[in-house]
C-alpha cells in the first residue's frame, strides 16, 4: 500500500521515499492506537523496501514530535486489571513495540526524522530508531521514565548507549530533565539544526540526497554503523516488567495522569 | 558580565515578543504562568526560548516551582 491515512498516522510513498507522519492529538502519544497502525506501517514498508531509498518520519501535531508512551491510557487499562494480566499486556506491547522500532532501526533504507517541539519517553526511541535527525531548534529531549519508577521501555537505553557516550546518557536518564536541540546535536544524538519550522523541509531534502546512492552500497554502510544492540534490548524488556510490577508504579502513572501542573514530567 | 536587572528586562521583553504582549507589560515579580498563560508543553518551549537566547542549559529541577520573572532570571545568571 503506498498511501494510508489512518486514526494516528499516515504515510505515502513517492520517487523512492516513504513519509510517515504521526499525527495523532495531542501528541502523537504511542498506545494501542498508534501502535497498531505503526505495525501496519512496517508491513507496508517492508513491501516497499525493495523501491525505497529513504523514508521521512515527522508529526503534523503541533505540540511536537511525540511525547511518548500514552500514559492515560496504560493506568487506565493497567487499573481495571489483577496483577497477572497487567504484566502480561505490559509486556505483550513491549514486545510489539520492539519489534516495529528494531525493524525500522535496521531497515534496508535511510531513515530520516524530523523533529519539533516535544521528543520525550518513547517519542525520544521512536526518533533513536532514525539514522538521521533533524531537529527543529525549540525541540526538546527526555526520558522521564524514572518519575513513573520504571526505565524507558521502547529502547531507549540500548540505542542511546550504542550512539551516544555514556555520560549524557547518565545525565538524562538519571535527572530526567529535559534537553534543548543545540545541546542534542552538541552531544551527537541530533545530526541537523533546523530554524523553526524548517525540520520537515530539511528532512526531506536529506532523504532526496540519499536516494542518489547506489542501494547496495547505502544498506552495507548502514548495516555496518548501525548495529542493532539485540541483547541489551531483551534485557531491557525484562528490567522494565520487574520494575512495572511494583505497586508504586500504578500510584506513579495516577499521579501523573492527574497532574495538572506545569511540569507533569518532573518528579 | 550583565546584571541581574539587565537580564530580568532581557528576559521580560523576550517574553512579552514571544507570547506577543505589549512591551512593558510584564513585570518582574509577576506569576508567568498566570500572566502567559501557559501549558507544560508552552514552558517547555520558553525554556527553550530562554536556553537559546542566553546560550546556557536550564535544568528543568532548577527551574520547577519558580513563577516569577525575577526568580528566573535569577536562575539565569547562576548560568552565565
Amino acid at each position: 500500500m503506498k498511501s494510508f491515512t489512518g486514526k494516528a498516522l499516515r504515510w505515502d510513498w513517492r520517487e523512492g521515499v516513504l513519509e510517515l507522519t504521526l499525527d495523532f492529538p495531542p501528541a502523537n502519544e504511542i498506545g494501542t492506537v498508534m501502535l497498531g497502525e505503526l505495525e501496519q506501517f512496517v508491513a507496508a514498508a517492508k513491501h516497499l523496501a525493495p523501491e525505497t531509498a529513504a523514508c521521512v518520519i515527522a508529526s503534523a501535531q503541533k505540540s511536537g514530535f511525540c511525547a511518548g508512551a500514552n500514559l492515560r491510557e496504560l493506568y487506565e487499562q493497567s487499573a481495571q486489571l489483577n496483577e497477572k494480566a497487567r504484566a502480561e499486556g505490559v509486556r505483550d506491547f513491549l514486545e510489539r513495540i520492539h519489534a516495529v522500532l528494531n525493524w525500522l532501526d535496521e531497515a534496508p533504507f535511510v531513515t530520516v526524522g524530523a523533529v519539533h517541539g516535544v521528543c520525550f519517553g518513547g517519542g525520544l526511541e521512536l526518533a533513536l530508531v532514525c539514522d538521521v535527525l533533524i531537529a527543529d531548534k525549540m525541540a526538546r529531549f527526555a526520558f522521564p521514565e524514572l518519575r513513573l519508577g520504571l526505565i524507558p521501555g521502547f529502547g531507549g537505553i540500548p540505542r542511546l548507549k550504542r550512539d551516544l557516550g555514556n555520560g549524557f546518557v547518565r545525565d538524562l536518564l538519571l535527572t530526567g530533565r529535559s534537553v534543548n536541540a543545540t545541546r542534542a546535536q552538541a552531544v551527537g544524538l541530533v545530526a541537523q539544526l533546523a530554524g523553526e519550522g524548517e525540520a520537515l523541509r530539511i528532512a526531506r531534502a536529506t532523504a532526496a540526497q540519499v536516494t542518489k546512492f547506489d542501494a547496495v552500497t547505502r544498506t552495507a554502510a548502514k548495516k555496518f554503523i548501525k548495529p542493532v544492540p539485540r541483547e541489551e534490548l531483551r534485557r531491557e524488556i525484562e528490567i522494565f516488567c520487574e520494575l512495572f510490577s511494583r505497586p508504586a508504579v500504578l500510584a506513579a502513572l495516577k499521579k501523573f495522569v492527574e497532574d495538572k501542573g506545569p511540569m507533569p514530567y518532573q518528579p | 558580565m550583565p546584571t541581574l536587572e539587565q537580564t530580568t528586562q532581557e528576559v521580560l521583553d523576550l517574553a512579552a515578543r514571544h507570547f506577543k504582549l505589549p512591551a512593558g507589560s510584564l513585570a518582574p515579580e509577576d506569576d508567568f504562568f498566570k500572566k502567559l498563560g501557559i501549558d507544560s508543553l508552552q514552558t517547555l518551549e520558553m525554556l527553550s526560548l530562554l536556553e537559546n537566547h542566553f546560550g546556557i542549559e536550564l535544568p528543568d529541577y532548577e527551574v520547577q516551582g519558580v513563577s516569577d520573572f525575577r526568580t528566573l532570571a535569577e536562575r539565569i545568571q547562576s548560568r552565565r
